[in-house]
């Protein structure tokens, strides 16, 4: 707690934090002064929950990319007991921003296919900040395919502004990838878990995004397009971007609603980064709920409902007609 | 994903200025490829070509519809399917007053039009995203007009045409529901796919983003158009990111070519013989 780093719109949370440090530091050992501590503690509390629970739209995506919140290599740590990484798309090249490999959940095996964004600049810029190019793409294919052959379910973690915009990507076929990886996906023989773990950034997202499940936590967005571009786009300007997130719903408070997540798991109070472990035990316990269910289907019946779950996605409106002439 | 293409469609970026919305109504008119003063006409018999540089103008889906199926073959489906505004998303402009005034001004409902029809007396499943329709982006109404198109070419082993005109992608206005149709789309694909169906995706200027990113790019054959704008995110995108000028060329079909994909780059007159001796070879 001591250690995080404040948003802009934390700044009481900041206040209050430094007020039970004083208070802590004076080490006051009247009734009185315990008193008063307690006091602090619980307002800190319940502001913290009274600002959480009231998050913009704008103030989630600032959390979904909070410097200190779990990534991937955090969750390969305390969530899974291995990671035995696989390197490599066999054609170009490979991809660091999104890494696959072997990992063990207890004693489940399971294939992980996931997005990382590094944490000092160093590891930011080896991973381009979570942005893929086309080969890590087609490494998650390579992997998917190989563990559908071996039943070994796939878990993707999310969380990525999206992929890569460059020379090499589009030259290397970057839509080709990603609407291979989704096709590749859409009819995989194994089960298959996505969970948005920070930021769903459109296609980059989509891309490693067609699950059985798909899960959200709380506190990250999953979006057609970052607010920052929508902005630009819509309103001429990124300084609109504020404006943009609200417009395009794409929290989990949303999501669900709209039929395109099916779960949402809750985040520690003040979200992910003020309590990495209990993040942690939170998402192992839904992963492994979640294999079970899905391993208990037929492989077929999985493979359609998968379908189904996407097909039925989408809002228009139908006259009544009968205009069924083409069936 | 919707914003790369959007920009880069509204703002004529690369070597070649690209047509904004089509041939404009008037007896002459400036070739965006060239600069020529073409006599309409004359260009409009060459299905919209210039007859100075060869630039492919911007044609509607009903055009190209006109151009490639044989004549009063196309039946229309799903037309019924209406789009709605489920974000109730509201930039400068609500979105749906946006709908109302592109529906208005372009004559569509939404930016595709699918069905079925003959080339050259082979019965198809045809779908063409018409870009003057918010820039041909894929929506909810795209997606399950598109979706049923595919599965109806699977019951009835069709042959599967999707001409693809989208710069907007997937389409901001209706969030997440809109990049949700990339995957419902493809995830027919891959259906069809296994049953055995043949599809050719026709690429035109603009294809980009989600749309690229999706069906677009998922044909068992691929054709372009020449010097069409495809790729995933949008030159000025891509220019902010790496903050250097891009090459000369980059993301048209001749570079798509070159890049190894695209198995071809067909010009309008040709595509629709090009079309039916694909499905020969198939045997479809």
């Amino acid at each position: 707690m001591s250690t995080t780093t404040y948003l802009n719109f934390e700044e009481p949370l900041e206040e209050l934090a430094n007020q039970i440090a004083e208070l802590e530091a004076a080490k006051d050992d009247s009734p009185e002064g315990h008193e008063q501590l307690r006091q602090k503690k619980r307002e800190l509390v319940d502001k913290t929950k009274e600002i959480y629970s009231n998050l913009s739209e704008w103030e989630t995506v600032e959390v979904a990319r909070h410097q200190q919140r779990p990534q991937s290599a955090d969750y390969l740590n305390l969530v899974f007991d291995e990671f035995v990484e696989l390197h490599g798309d066999r054609k170009f090249g490979d991809d660091r921003a999104l890494r696959t490999g072997f990992a063990k959940l207890d004693s489940q095996k399971i294939m992980f296919i996931g997005h990382f964004k590094g944490r000092d600049l160093k590891e930011r810029s080896e991973a381009y900040f979570g942005c893929a190019h086309p080969e890590g793409y087609r490494k998650a294919i390579e992997k998917m395919e190989m563990a559908a052959k071996y039943n070994i379910p796939v878990v993707a973690f999310i969380d990525t502004p999206g992929a890569y915009p460059g020379l090499g990507a589009e030259e290397r076929g970057q839509a080709m990838a990603i609407a291979d990886s989704m096709f590749v996906m859409s009819r995989l023989k194994t089960p298959v878990i996505s969970v948005v773990i920070g930021e769903g950034g459109s296609g980059g997202a989509l891309g490693i995004g067609l699950g059985d499940r798909v899960a959200m936590l709380q506190h990250s967005y999953y979006s057609v397009i970052s607010p920052e571009g929508c902005a630009g786009i819509l309103w001429k300007s990124h300084i609109h971007k504020e404006k943009a997130a609200k417009a395009l719903k794409f929290t989990s408070k949303y999501l669900p609603k709209f039929g395109v997540v099916d779960d949402v798991i809750e985040e520690p109070l003040g979200g992910a980064h003020r309590d990495r472990h209990q993040m942690a035990a939170r998402l192992k316990m839904y992963l492994m709920k979640t294999i079970k269910e899905l391993q208990a289907k037929d492989i077929d019946t999985l493979v359609e409902e998968r379908y189904q779950k996407f097909r039925k996605m989408g809002v228009y409106l139908e006259e009544a007609v009968a205009a069924e002439a083409a069936e | 994903m919707s914003s790369l293409s959007q920009e880069s469609s509204s703002t004529p970026e690369t070597n070649v200025k690209r047509a904004k919305r089509g041939v404009p109504e008037g007896l002459w008119q400036r070739c965006p490829g060239c600069q020529a003063v073409i006599f309409r006409k004359q260009a409009e018999e060459l299905l919209g070509v210039c007859p100075e540089c060869g630039y492919h103008w911007y044609i509607s889906a009903k055009q190209r519809i006109e151009q490639v199926l044989d004549e009063g073959t196309f039946e229309e489906w799903d037309a019924e399917i209406m789009p709605t505004d489920p974000l109730e998303f509201k930039d400068k402009k609500p979105y749906a007053e946006r709908l109302k005034a592109e529906q208005k001004r372009t004559g569509l409902n939404d930016a595709a039009l699918t069905g079925t029809g003959m080339i050259r007396a082979r019965r198809v499943v045809i779908c063409v995203t018409d870009s003057a329709f918010i820039m041909g982006s894929m929506g909810s109404v795209v997606g399950e007009r598109l979706t049923r198109a595919i599965e109806r070419a699977t019951k009835q082993n069709l042959a599967l045409i999707v001409i693809s005109g989208s710069g907007g992608g997937a389409r901001m206005h209706e969030g997440i529901l809109s990049l949700m149709q990339m995957a419902k789309v493809t995830a027919a694909l891959a259906k069809y796919d296994e049953a055995g169906g043949l599809f050719i995706s026709v690429l035109t200027n603009p294809t980009m983003g989600g749309v690229a990113a999706s069906f677009a790019s998922l044909g068992d054959l691929i054709f372009a158009e020449p010097q069409a704008l495809i790729g995933f995110a949008g030159p000025r995108t891509i220019k902010a990111t790496i903050g250097i000028e891009l090459p000369e060329g980059f993301q048209t079909s001749e570079f798509l070519l070159e890049h190894g994909f695209v198995d071809r780059i067909v010009s309008r007159d040709k595509l629709k013989s090009e079309i039916a001796r694909s499905i020969d070879y198939c045997g479809k």
